[in-house]
């Protein structure tokens, strides 16, 4: 009976539960069926708590039943990318380096997830510490798209994404650092949303690039979406960087369909050279949507978005150069049997536990931050991100909200770009820019290209998330396309 | 060719916070148990973040006005990337273009050292992180390391000075006078033996007269005063032999070996580490508000330097006298007290202020030493500087004398009382007129007629022998000449009878 609600809205679950229609107990358990019949062709999952799971769905029904709890998210099941630190799960990033690594602290939005009632039912496949866009960098068996299985998911959330998309859980976390949330959203039509950079805390997620990592949720809809932020949005003073003045605001209350005298710039650099002929009719289908809902189009240029890519694949690199340099042997996780002394132990650990990707970008990352390469690298990428930035600005002089496509392709082969990085580096070009200029960001499903999702992607300013959530809610209520489901 | 040595010197000093630089852990590592003063944080476990300690922020900013530095508007933080097994996120937050403060300098004081003093420009001063500690436990097959986290994340100021340090005397007089300014700003026990105070030596020669620079050697692993100069010292001698040879000195860098008296070889530059700097992501830049900076000037206390000089012009004190009171704050803080708990102007002023001085630096100092806290300090004495200022009254008045306020200090610092009350408990007030002592010396005389005979058969000697016995029938209360006098005159007036 409960296995009909699965592919529910976490707000349509979260209604059962209230009305006494269904017990978190018996939706957690749903889930866990659901994943148990499913997740070995899938692999969404690095690690599955059913056990706690439901320990923890019998103590919020009785905590929902008394009163205590309330909200969006108490007792809906939801699932947390493996980058994020979980006390007392295993928290791997996809890494056999991390293989065996439980940690003693919660993320914050662990902490936020809990305190809200959710139930987090297990741990989401990721590309090797979220360097990837296919989730074929995982060093556990990769995460298919549920839409068809022979397909990528994206990356580096496909777990989270793929999980959403085919009925693992209603809601789940990812990471997006160059695309990471949006692109395996668009990939497996489900929404996917990046915060503005320092809107939710940092802390206890494994970093990869600080200055351009940021948490955002994984849902079926619009009004999930707002409210999971709602959720975890808000000052951490463990995080440097988080926002000092957010927090508290309630994302979907004042959701409605109206989008008169929204003004949308287009900028038509994201309509790149690669672009599949099916993305783009479907991308400008939507743009014919959301005139038709009152919003005024623009096109408008954006001329260094093809300076973002160069500018992110400097960055990140140096950052996760930096970054990766604790996984030393010494203190956690793996640590080489075979070393002689502590200078193999470092070596050898490394060598052992990082897969081919990751070396590639702790390497390039080293190279860019050396003497005699920082001016011409590093340092000029700073350069080109702070003129990126004002570009933006300058375009939210004139637009309320950007939209563009999310991903110049649907979910490509599995194993088609393992071969050709600059192909698989090129997934991400619609979506770095954003992370550049740490600006929100969300794809929405935006229609099908030969039975495959497509991704829509509305960009806005600097705090500008109730923006993007208005535009894409007013879309998603003119459209079907978040309707769908996967037929795995 | 005459050769004349540049030096400059890189201070690591250990800041004295409550917590640790980037997390909430406590500081106070010497005195902890292996690994328990950690955190997720300071143990770099994955996913943590730093969050910068404001104290340790103003304590830099204090360094940097008492130093005469320029403090930053916009200060950050970098990564400084190497691989250690004692650094825990293998990069270390420290400071590379915009540290906290710089442009400073230092006055070494005029001494018999550094005639006429000298004026040495501080570069730089930042902040940055300690390590965790390492034993090494044997050598070869076997052996192992201990690793104690408790230390990592410890807060660390490096003060750079300029090249302008002209000899191993003048490097002792700047570690001393830096080690000096930290323990009165209270930001450090600046103890060289304890590592919360490390000093590299950047030393190279040059011939006398030359401008440019020669090839610098950095002499590191230097654990006390003394070894700094020796290190120096050494260096000297050493770099002026190969260039008077014609030999050709690398930019190296050396250890010193202390048992030999010698530096070896540890890195030449082709080996230098590439540290790949950049900004840390994690803490964004600090703007230091002016009106900070002023609160913190402004809480300022008065350095060794200047109060050496006012102690000897305000009170007349010799320049030693001067310079022992400045040695330590608390010190310097408790003379100050004890002068000030009298209003005296004048002549009388200074001599009260010489004699206070002496009673500080002598009998007091003993005392607080000997205590059986070793961190006891004269401050935290039960004596109060009232109390004190009474009894160098008592003393200065000749109301008791010199062994006598030695007892009564000793009873003030064990059990906190007033020195009259103890005066006038113990009967210690000097007796120094005849009429008093008259009855006490005829009772001498008359219980020790070997001693008279031994005088009187012109054994000088024995006259001693009759006043210790006078003290000791009056307890110390008595004047020795006057007694001696008294002695004298009465078996001078027994011989003519």
């Amino acid at each position: 009976m409960t296995s009909g609600h699965i592919l529910k809205t976490a707000h349509e679950a979260r209604e059962l539960i209230r009305s006494g229609n269904v017990s978190s107990v018996e939706l957690t358990q749903s889930v866990l069926d659901r994943i148990e019949q499913i997740d070995g062709n899938l692999n969404s999952y690095i690690t599955v708590t059913g056990g706690k799971a439901l320990e923890r769905a019998a103590s919020v029904d009785a905590a929902i039943a008394s009163g205590d709890l309330d909200g969006p998210l108490a007792g809906v099941p939801v699932m947390v990318k493996d980058n994020m630190s979980t006390a007392g799960t295993l928290t791997t990033a996809g890494s056999q380096i991390l293989k065996n690594f439980v940690p003693p602290y919660d993320a914050h939005v662990i902490e936020r997830l809990n305190e809200a009632g959710a139930i987090i039912v297990g741990k989401g496949n990721l590309d090797e510490f979220a360097m990837g866009s296919s989730n074929e960098n995982s060093s556990f068996p990769p995460t298919r798209n549920p839409w068809d299985t022979t397909r990528v998911p994206g990356g580096s959330s496909g777990g989270p994404a793929a999980a959403v998309a085919a009925g693992e859980a209603f809601i789940s976390l990812g990471s997006d650092t160059g695309g990471s949330i949006r692109q395996p959203a668009s990939l497996c039509g489900v929404v996917g949303m990046k915060p503005t950079y320092g809107l939710v805390s940092r802390f206890g997620l494994l970093a990869f690039a600080s200055s351009l990592d940021q948490i955002g949720p994984f849902s079926r809809d619009v009004t999930d979406a707002a409210n999971t932020l709602s959720v975890i949005a808000g000052h951490d003073p463990r995080d440097s960087t988080s926002s000092l003045d957010s927090g508290g605001v309630d994302y979907a209350a004042d959701l409605n369909g109206d989008l008169s005298g929204v003004k949308l710039g287009v900028p038509k650099e994201y309509l790149v050279d690669g672009i599949e002929p099916g993305v783009r009719a479907a991308y400008e289908e939507s743009l014919k949507v959301l005139e038709g809902l009152g919003a005024s189009l623009e096109e408008t240029s954006l001329p260094l978005t093809d300076q973002a890519l160069a500018v992110y694949y400097i960055i990140a690199p140096s950052e996760a150069s930096a970054n990766l340099a604790r996984y030393d042997g010494f203190k956690y996780g793996h640590s080489s049997e075979s070393a002689q002394d502590a200078w193999e132990v470092m070596d050898m650990t490394r060598g052992e536990g990082f897969g081919a990707e990751v070396k590639r970008r702790i390497i390039l990352g080293g190279y860019a931050l050396s003497a005699g390469y920082y001016d011409a690298y590093y340092k000029k990428a700073q350069q080109v991100r702070t003129l990126i930035r004002q570009e933006f600005a300058g375009a939210f002089e004139k637009f309320d909200a950007l939209v563009t496509p999310t991903s110049p392709t649907v979910a490509f082969e599995a194993g088609s770009r393992t071969d050709d990085l600059l192909a698989m580096y090129l997934s991400d070009v619609c979506t770095i820019p954003v992370n550049i200029a740490g600006l929100p960001g969300i794809s929405v499903p935006g229609g099908f290209s030969d039975g495959l999702p497509v991704g829509l992607q509305v960009i806005g300013p600097q705090f500008g998330e109730q923006t993007i959530f208005n535009v894409t809610y007013a879309y998603e209520q003119a459209t079907e396309w978040h309707e769908a489901h996967p037929s795995i | 060719m005459e050769y004349e040595p540049v030096i400059g010197l890189e201070v690591h000093v250990q800041l004295r916070t409550r917590s640790k630089m980037f997390c909430g852990c406590a500081a106070d590592y010497q005195i902890a148990d292996a690994n328990t003063r950690v955190c997720p944080v300071c143990m770099a476990m994955p996913g943590v973040l730093p969050v910068v300690n404001k104290r340790a922020v103003e304590f830099t900013i204090a360094a940097g006005l008492a130093l005469n530095c320029s403090i930053a508007e916009l200060t950050k933080f970098d990564r400084k990337n190497y691989g250690y097994p004692d650094l825990m996120k293998g990069y270390q937050i420290s400071q590379m273009d915009l540290p906290i403060a710089e442009n400073g300098y230092m006055n070494l004081p005029d001494s018999e050292t550094v005639p006429g003093g000298h004026r040495v420009g501080i570069t730089r001063i930042h902040l940055e992180e300690d390590v965790a500690r390492l034993t090494h436990i044997g050598a070869g097959p076997g052996s192992y390391s201990l690793m104690d986290i408790n230390r990592a994340g410890v807060p660390l100021m490096e003060c750079v000075s300029e090249p302008d340090i002209r000899s191993a005397a003048q490097a002792e007089a700047y570690i001393l006078e830096l080690q000096s300014t930290m323990r009165y700003l209270g930001i450090s026990t600046a103890n060289m033996e304890e590592g919360s105070f490390r000093c590299d030596a950047n030393v190279s020669i040059r011939p006398k007269g030359a401008r440019e620079f020669g090839k610098r050697v950095e002499v590191k692993n230097m654990n006390r005063v003394r070894a700094v100069v020796r290190a120096i010292e050494h260096e000297i001698e050493r770099q002026t032999e190969i260039a008077e040879k014609g030999g050709v000195l690398p930019q190296e860098t050396r250890g010193w070996d202390d048992e030999k008296g010698i530096t070896l070889e540890q890195r030449s530059k082709e080996e230098a580490n590439d540290y790949r700097y950049f900004p840390e992501p994690d803490i964004p830049p600090i703007y230091i508000e002016r009106a900070w900076v002023d609160e913190i000037r402004s809480g300022l206390p008065e350095l060794a330097n200047s109060r050496r000089a006012r102690f000897a012009g305000e009170y007349g004190l010799s320049q030693y006298d001067a310079d022992l009171l400045t040695a330590s704050r608390a010190t310097a803080d408790y003379f100050e007290n004890v002068v000030r708990a009298r209003d005296y102007s004048g002549d009388k002023l200074q001599s009260f202020s010489k004699e206070s001085a002496n009673w500080i630096n002598g009998e007091m100092a003993r005392l607080v030493n000997a205590d059986v806290d070793p961190a006891a300090v004269i401050t935290e004495s039960k004596v109060t500087p009232a109390q004190f200022a009474e009894l160098v009254e008592l003393f200065q008045s000749r109301t008791i004398n010199n062994n006598a306020s030695k007892q009564v200090l000793a009873e003030m610092f064990a059990s906190g009382r007033d020195a009259g009350d103890i005066v006038d408990e113990k009967g210690l007030r000097k007796v120094d007129d005849a009429d008093a002592l008259d009855p006490i010396i005829d009772k001498v005389i008359s219980d020790n007629d070997q001693a008279i005979d031994d005088y009187l058969s012109g054994k000088e000697t024995a006259i001693r022998y009759l006043v210790g016995q006078v003290m000791k029938a009056t307890r110390g209360a008595a004047d020795a000449n006057v007694a001696a006098e008294l002695i004298q005159e009465k078996i001078g007036s027994l011989t003519k009878r």
